[in-house]
């Protein structure tokens, strides 16, 4: 038997990491029964896209077409929908309605066709909730304005709008009045031929359960949770605490039978979410929707519980009884049972708003959230505590209290603790915010502990030893010693399922206070090495670094060490307890780490491979006396710090762009005008907004650090030499001893400004002079060896004309090493691990450069879900995630990847904004191109006048603020136009607000927006060389067709490392 | 205040003492169940033991009226942590306010998890909540006739519109009463030993209960005469257990009880699996089940027995709680069933 497996593709915001732990958990399922398995999943950086798993792999858009033709090529006998999010879900459902699934015979497994549309299409699904006497919200589906607005006056304001098949309530909101609904439906309408208007249930409580069914209808509820959100805030945006806190045995079991009675109605096998409302007073609830497939609750629940939910799920897809599963936790009882929890899982989302130029700071019944951490703790105040120092952002400072808890932004919860600080009531706090009154006794408490801070009942009440510190006015060490003293240790506890009923083999274990006795020997696993997680996705640490950990443990693995995993993430594959020999669900801080070494005595700790977040840890755990594995802390100490790494380059003779740190304007000013505008600025205290600028003269300089930072000597800015027109290449290796091992150079399309984590990245680099590429190397293996670096690392170059220098170097894995690997098929990470253990590692031979085909990384923006966000690339990182696509030549790979983030073929009609005079110049070749291949060209007046003046024709458009026709906003309302190049006037300048305008309505819209010139250059280019048909459906491994490098196998080894680590 | 408890192995553990202050003696159990302690508090199966939960936030929703017997039966609550501050509109009442007034003391600040591990490993043990310095000697439950202590005083008739059903009240939770109800049954509530042959009725149910099913010879006696009839006979809990003994079957004592709201359970014909709510510690052994007689549903986990019923189609019984109350409703069904049997 052959199954298909639909990924998700980039990671993006309502859509993340949790969809390449169920794909992974469901191709581990489907290979256990000896199913053959095909993956298409553009998102190189996944576990689930890694040798090893799947049979066949192929980065591919996960759209109809190319699904439709990797159905042709490969002849599944079975497809599955349910592990690859709302974009699998939707792209096999239009598979099946063009008659693809029915040509090819290709059958669905698990949850039927006519199930997933029962959930999807509101009308259905109310009228199956009817059939079985099941309460739903008063609501109605308009597919025009004034079916909305006739709606709208039937159920009464307010009312919620939803947008129908929409990835995590995108566009989704209230409206109070008829012109906000007006406003909502009209953007609505333009992604989906369907808008809900729905009962708003303000104040309500929110609820989830979910649901395991198979086809026998044997059916359970795996866990239930509860927001502490309440209705109005999307589950994705809401703290989630597991189990439910509030509600009693009669509300809990009313919604569980509803819960079963409604997934039996509908038929689902497999796995699926239903959301309730449930009104705390008079105990009435309405089920809010069901999805019908894996999603982010379910990984949540999955992690809360023990219980594997993405696997059962599969086993049941192909026909399986829930009681002939074990329950793998277990190992002795069956998975047909509910988990038991004797313990509070809480999770809590991460935002990144700030890092959004214009972004509106509300949260809502839309999701802007980028990543999440789950903590586990037997006291809510201990998980809740733990979630909040997770998520690695710190409470701003409040003004006006009762609007910071009327008018919900991420910052909220700590609104909340600040409002009892300042001596709100309760009551008074609930009244304004809606939450439960529960909780906000227990955030009382939390602030009364803060006042008394009795030792032993502040630890177990979750707080750290240097939140304690800060408020004695003293250090974290010193609390230590204290508590230590005293015997407050925490103790170790297992998740089980079953609430200690049975014995339990499990691995999975968290860390509390709340308990005097460990369900896990101290010290009992020998030969073990503890690896660090990457913590919570947020921009610019996500899947990537999960990978990373997961392919260093299962290197450590094969070579015969014992591997402990510490990471908090619930949209992870490696806090699957299955991945490691023990997995601690928990902080990711120096307090943790110090406790499990004092505990596990590894024989050292990796840092290396979870991104900057253990990494930061680095220095101060060889303080300590904990045993780095890999490069050492006092060269990732001379690479992290500016003036020490600027003078080791220095002292080598390498080139770097000039900088200085600064603490006053005029001096800043002084440098500016000594190295020559423009000039990067980064601040080291920020105010708000985005943390880094460039700016292109004095006045620019001085709003910018005006704006962004107070300058002071506590909190200077690093000013740097900006160059322009550089290319900017990255170096990705690993190193033994200070000489390299494995290396590979990647150019960026774009030239240097765009943050290199929005870039794209092209492996072997096609533009690239060969002896800038050789240079590279060369000051690679300098630094390599003067850092005596023993692991992996990353440095970015810039290169002009030959010249090379170097803008920054990290002796750690990096965001494009699964990018990397999976190119060249050498697993550097494999190496790195090898490395790290002072393993012998083979050599890599042959350059990158002899690759007969070609891999791109492109980025994947989510601007569309942030309100109010500038779409615009720059020096600061925005993109959700990323995918990568291999193709015989770079266009090929290049339009691959362009498909899988969003862009659409053909391109008929273009907008076209050129911006400055040099951008308007390097694009006209590529405009007369697109004329030539017969599009039709749009443009704003001096891009119009412009190409004009050059002989191209285009059709002029008046700018958003000029109140004539035909008029851009109009052009691109209507969907006029399918692609639209924006190219800003200034890299620094605030942008001006038509430009503005033009890029938010693209986002808005969905359309395709390209902001960038050398991107735009490439398009057409490749536009011009091939068309949709000529993109070849191959594997990976049809391009890849051998490993680069063979694994490092257990045999080679010679002396491995034994010895404990001795903690002070 | 500070208190201990005491295992009759040696393990003191000590926690604080809310509710009252005084010192008990019992049986201790643990129920995984993470909602429904008012329920189980005043279930008349808890009868003589002491109460761990393993949920270790308990009292959260305060005290609703979700009651199946006018008091709180259990001897004294052992939590990980008690909720002094309750939220919820349907509470009347915190939990250690209430539990105060009914006099059970409640231990909290305990490791419930390390205790139930010991509980599971050396099976349920004998144990005492110490208040302060006020020590008592341990005390056996089983000892006594438990089921005489809870059943009701005396003949009670709920008139219905439909059939008679004779409810033999072996310390009885409401649920049932109200199931029956529910579904227009008139329902006799009779005390345990209550000779209810000689009452007009049309079908019999026996209730769940505390302790030994062995020390209910009279209930046994009247069922053994009651098997004889046409009448449907079911059993639920204690009841399952005392109409197999009433067969002629035996029943032994599990190491440590099933006490929770997850316990999976096999319907034979079907193959499919419920979710139930149960509380007992004692089980049938299906081997010694007399002809007639099969095994209807088994525990998923342990295989031990859940259900019987005999081939003439009157007669059923499951150990696990069809009424729920605490826990889920899965095999609510079963009421209806039973309603069906009868003429």
């Amino acid at each position: 038997m052959k199954v298909l497996i639909l990924g998700s593709g980039a990671l993006k915001i309502g859509e993340a990491g949790e969809f390449d732990y169920s794909g992974s958990q469901a191709i581990k399922a489907f290979k256990e029964e000896g199913v053959t398995t095909v993956l298409v999943n553009p998102n190189i950086a996944t576990i689930q896209t890694s040798e090893a798993l799947a049979d066949q792999i192929y980065f591919l858009p996960v759209t109809p077409e190319f699904v439709a033709k990797v159905i042709e090529r490969e002849r599944p006998d079975a497809i599955a929908l349910g592990f690859g999010g709302q974009t699998a879900l939707n792209c096999g459902l239009q598979l099946d309605r063009d008659g693809t699934l029915a040509k090819y015979n290709v059958k669905v497994l698990g949850t039927p066709i006519a199930t997933i549309e029962a959930t999807e299409d509101r009308k259905i699904f109310c009228d199956k909730l009817a059939e079985i006497g099941v309460d739903f919200p008063r609501s109605g589906a308009a597919h025009t304005l004034d079916e909305a607005i006739e709606l709208g006056r039937k159920i009464g304001y307010p009312v919620m709008a939803r947008v129908a098949y929409a990835l995590g309530g995108l566009g989704s909101g209230l409206c109070a009045d008829e012109a906000q609904l007006r406003q909502r439906v009209v953007k609505g309408l333009a992604h989906s031929p369907q808008v809900l208007i729905e009962e708003y249930l303000v104040g309500w409580k929110e609820l989830e359960y979910e649901v395991v069914r198979d086809r026998f209808d044997n059916c359970i509820v795996v866990c239930n949770m509860e927001n502490l959100d309440p209705m109005g805030i999307h589950t994705g945006e809401s703290i989630v605490v597991a189990p439910s806190q509030t509600l009693t045995n009669r509300e809990y079991h009313l919604l569980r039978e509803i819960a079963i009675r409604t997934v039996r109605h509908l038929g689902v096998v497999g796995e699926c979410n239903i959301q309730y409302a449930l009104d705390p007073k008079s105990g009435a609830y309405r089920v809010i929707e069901v999805n019908a497939r894996l999603s982010r609750s379910s990984a949540l629940a999955s992690k809360a519980t023990g219980y594997p939910l993405a696997f059962v799920a599969a086993k049941l897809g192909l026909g399986h009884a829930l009681t002939e599963l074990p329950n793998a936790i277990t190992g002795a009882t069956k998975a047909c049972f509910e988990p038991a929890l004797d313990y509070v899982v809480v999770k809590a989302p991460r935002w990144d708003l700030q890092k959004f130029r214009g972004a509106l700071p509300g949260i809502g019944s839309s999701m802007k959230s980028v990543g999440e951490v789950m903590a586990i703790g037997r006291s809510f105040e201990e998980a809740l505590q733990k979630a909040l120092r997770m998520l690695g952002t710190t409470a701003p400072a409040f003004g006006d209290i009762e609007s910071a808890l009327r008018e919900p932004t991420p910052e909220r919860i700590h609104g909340v603790l600040e409002a009892l600080r300042r001596g709100l009531s309760v009551d008074q706090i609930h009244a304004l915010s809606h939450i439960d009154r529960w909780f906000l006794q227990r955030l009382a408490r939390i602030v009364s502990i803060e006042r008394t801070l009795d030792l032993g009942e502040a630890k177990r009440a979750g707080f750290s030893d240097a939140q304690i510190a800060k408020l004695r006015g003293t250090t974290p060490e010193q609390v230590r010693a204290e508590r230590e003293a005293a015997g407050i240790v925490p103790c170790v506890k297992q998740i089980d399922t079953l609430a200690g009923e049975y014995p339990a083999q499990t691995n999975y274990l968290y860390l509390t206070y709340n308990g005097t006795e460990d369900d896990v020997e101290a010290g009992s696993l020998e030969n073990a090495v503890l690896v660090l997680g990457s913590g919570a996705y947020r921009i610019g640490s996500s899947v990537e670094f999960d990978w990373c950990a997961v392919n260093t443990v299962q290197s450590l693995r094969r070579m015969g060490y014992r591997t402990i995993m510490l990471n908090h993430n619930p949209e992870t594959v490696s806090t699957d307890y299955n991945e490691c020999d023990r997995l601690y669900f928990d902080e990711i801080s120096l307090e943790t780490v110090l406790d499990l070494c004092r505990r596990e005595r590894p024989l050292g700790v990796v840092v290396s491979v979870g991104g900057q977040l253990p990494n930061n840890l680095a220095l101060e755990l060889a303080a300590a006396g904990v045993t780095l594995l890999g490069t050492p802390a006092a060269s990732i100490d001379a690479a992290e710090d500016r003036h020490k790494f600027s003078q080791l380059l220095d002292r080598l003779g390498i080139a770097q762009p000039a900088w200085k740190e600064l603490r006053s304007t005029e001096d800043s000013l002084s440098f500016a005008k000594s190295v020559g505008y423009p000039v990067l600025v980064r601040p080291s205290y920020v105010l708000s907004g985005a943390a880094m600028g460039v700016a292109s003269n004095d006045a620019e300089l001085v709003r910018f650090l005006n704006k962004a930072t107070i300058l002071s000597p506590r909190h200077p800015v690093v000013i740097s030499k900006f160059l322009e027109n550089a290319r900017e290449l990255e170096m990705d290796a690993v190193a033994r001893d200070g000489v390299l091992v494995a290396s590979a150079v990647s150019e960026h399309v774009e030239n240097a400004g765009v943050h290199s984590g929005d870039a794209t990245l092209v492996l072997p680099p096609q533009r690239t002079y060969l002896e800038t590429v050789r240079r590279i190397r060369r000051i690679s293996a300098r630094i390599a060896a003067a850092l005596r670096i023993n692991g992996p690392f990353n440095i970015q170059f810039l290169a002009k004309n030959n010249e090379v220098s170097v803008i920054e170097c990290n002796l750690r894995a990096s965001r494009s090493f699964p990018f990397v690997s999976k190119v060249l098929r050498t697993n550097f990470i494999d190496i790195a691990a090898g490395v790290m253990m002072g393993r012998p590692v083979p050599v890599q031979n042959g350059s990158a450069t002899d690759l007969d085909y070609v891999g791109v990384k492109a980025p994947q923006f989510s601007f569309t879900r942030l309100e109010g966000a500038d779409p615009v690339l720059g020096v600061e990182m925005a993109s959700t995630g990323e995918v990568g696509c291999l193709g015989d030549d770079f266009e090929e790979a290049f339009l691959k990847a362009l498909l899988s983030v969003g862009f659409r073929l053909p391109v008929r009609n273009v907008l076209l904004s050129t911006g400055p005079i040099e951008g308007k110049a390097a694009f006209l070749e590529s405009a007369r191109a697109l004329r030539e291949m017969g599009v039709g060209l749009y443009a704003t007046h001096g891009t119009a006048a412009f190409l004009k003046a050059n002989g191209i024709e285009s059709q002029e458009l008046y700018w958003p603020n000029e109140p004539q026709a035909p008029n851009t906003l109009e052009i691109l309302g209507s969907r006029g136009v399918d692609l639209v190049i924006n190219i800003p006037k200034s890299s620094g300048e605030e942008e001006l607000e038509n430009d503005y305008r033009i890029r938010r309505k693209a986002a808005d819209l969905g359309i395709p927006l390209i902001t960038n010139i050398q991107l735009a250059q490439r398009l057409v280019e490749a536009l011009s060389k091939k068309g949709l048909a000529e993109l070849q459906i191959k594997s990976w491994h049809e391009y890849a067709a051998s490993p680069g490098i063979v694994p490092s196998d257990p045999r080679l080894s010679t002396a491995p490392r034994t010895t404990r680590a001795k903690v002070a | 205040m500070k208190a201990q408890l005491v295992l009759e192995d040696g393990t003191a553990i000590a926690g604080q003492l809310h509710g009252a202050p005084v010192s008990v003696a019992g049986e201790v159990v643990f129920n995984t169940g993470m909602v429904g302690y008012t329920e189980s508090l005043t279930d008349p199966s808890y009868r003589g033991q002491i109460l761990v939960l393993t949920y270790p936030l308990v009292g959260n929703y305060g005290v609703p009226r979700a009651f199946e017997s006018p008091r709180i039966q259990a001897s004294a609550l052992v939590v990980s942590e008690l909720a002094l501050e309750y939220s919820h509109a349907s509470a009347e009442k915190s939990l250690p306010q209430w539990l105060a007034e009914e006099g059970i003391p409640c231990l909290s600040g305990v490791d419930t998890r390390a205790l139930t591990k010991r509980l599971r490993s050396r099976g349920s043990m004998l144990g005492k909540v110490v208040a302060g310095n006020a020590d008592i000697a341990f005390l056996d439950p089983n000892q006594f006739n438990l089921v005489q202590q809870v059943s009701s005083g005396g003949r009670e008739v709920y008139p219905g519109t439909g059939s008679t059903v004779v409810v033999v009240d072996c310390g009885a939770k409401g649920s049932i009463i109200d199931e029956l109800r529910a579904r227009d049954l008139t329902v006799i509530r009779v005390p345990w030993d209550y000779d209810f042959l000689a009452e007009e009725f049309d079908a019999v149910m026996v209730t769940n209960g505390p302790g030994d099913p062995t020390a209910c010879g009279a209930t046994i006696s009247n069922l053994r005469k009651a098997l004889q009839l046409e009448k449907p006979v079911m059993g639920i809990c204690l009841g399952h257990q005392l109409l197999a003994l009433a067969a002629g079957a035996s029943t032994y004592k599990l190491k440590f009880g099933h006490r929770g709201h997850n316990q999976p359970c096999i319907e034979k014909d079907s193959g499919r699996c419920f979710i139930t709510s149960q509380n007992h510690g004692y089980a049938v052994d299906e081997r010694t089940l007399p002809a007639g007689w099969e095994a209807w549903f088994t525990n998923a986990n342990d295989g031990s027995n859940e259900g019987l019923r005999h081939r003439s189609g009157r007669f059923l019984s499951v150990q696990f709680h069809p009424e729920a109350a605490p826990g889920p409703l899965d095999c609510g069904y079963l009421f209806d069933r039973f309603a069906d049997m009868i003429p």
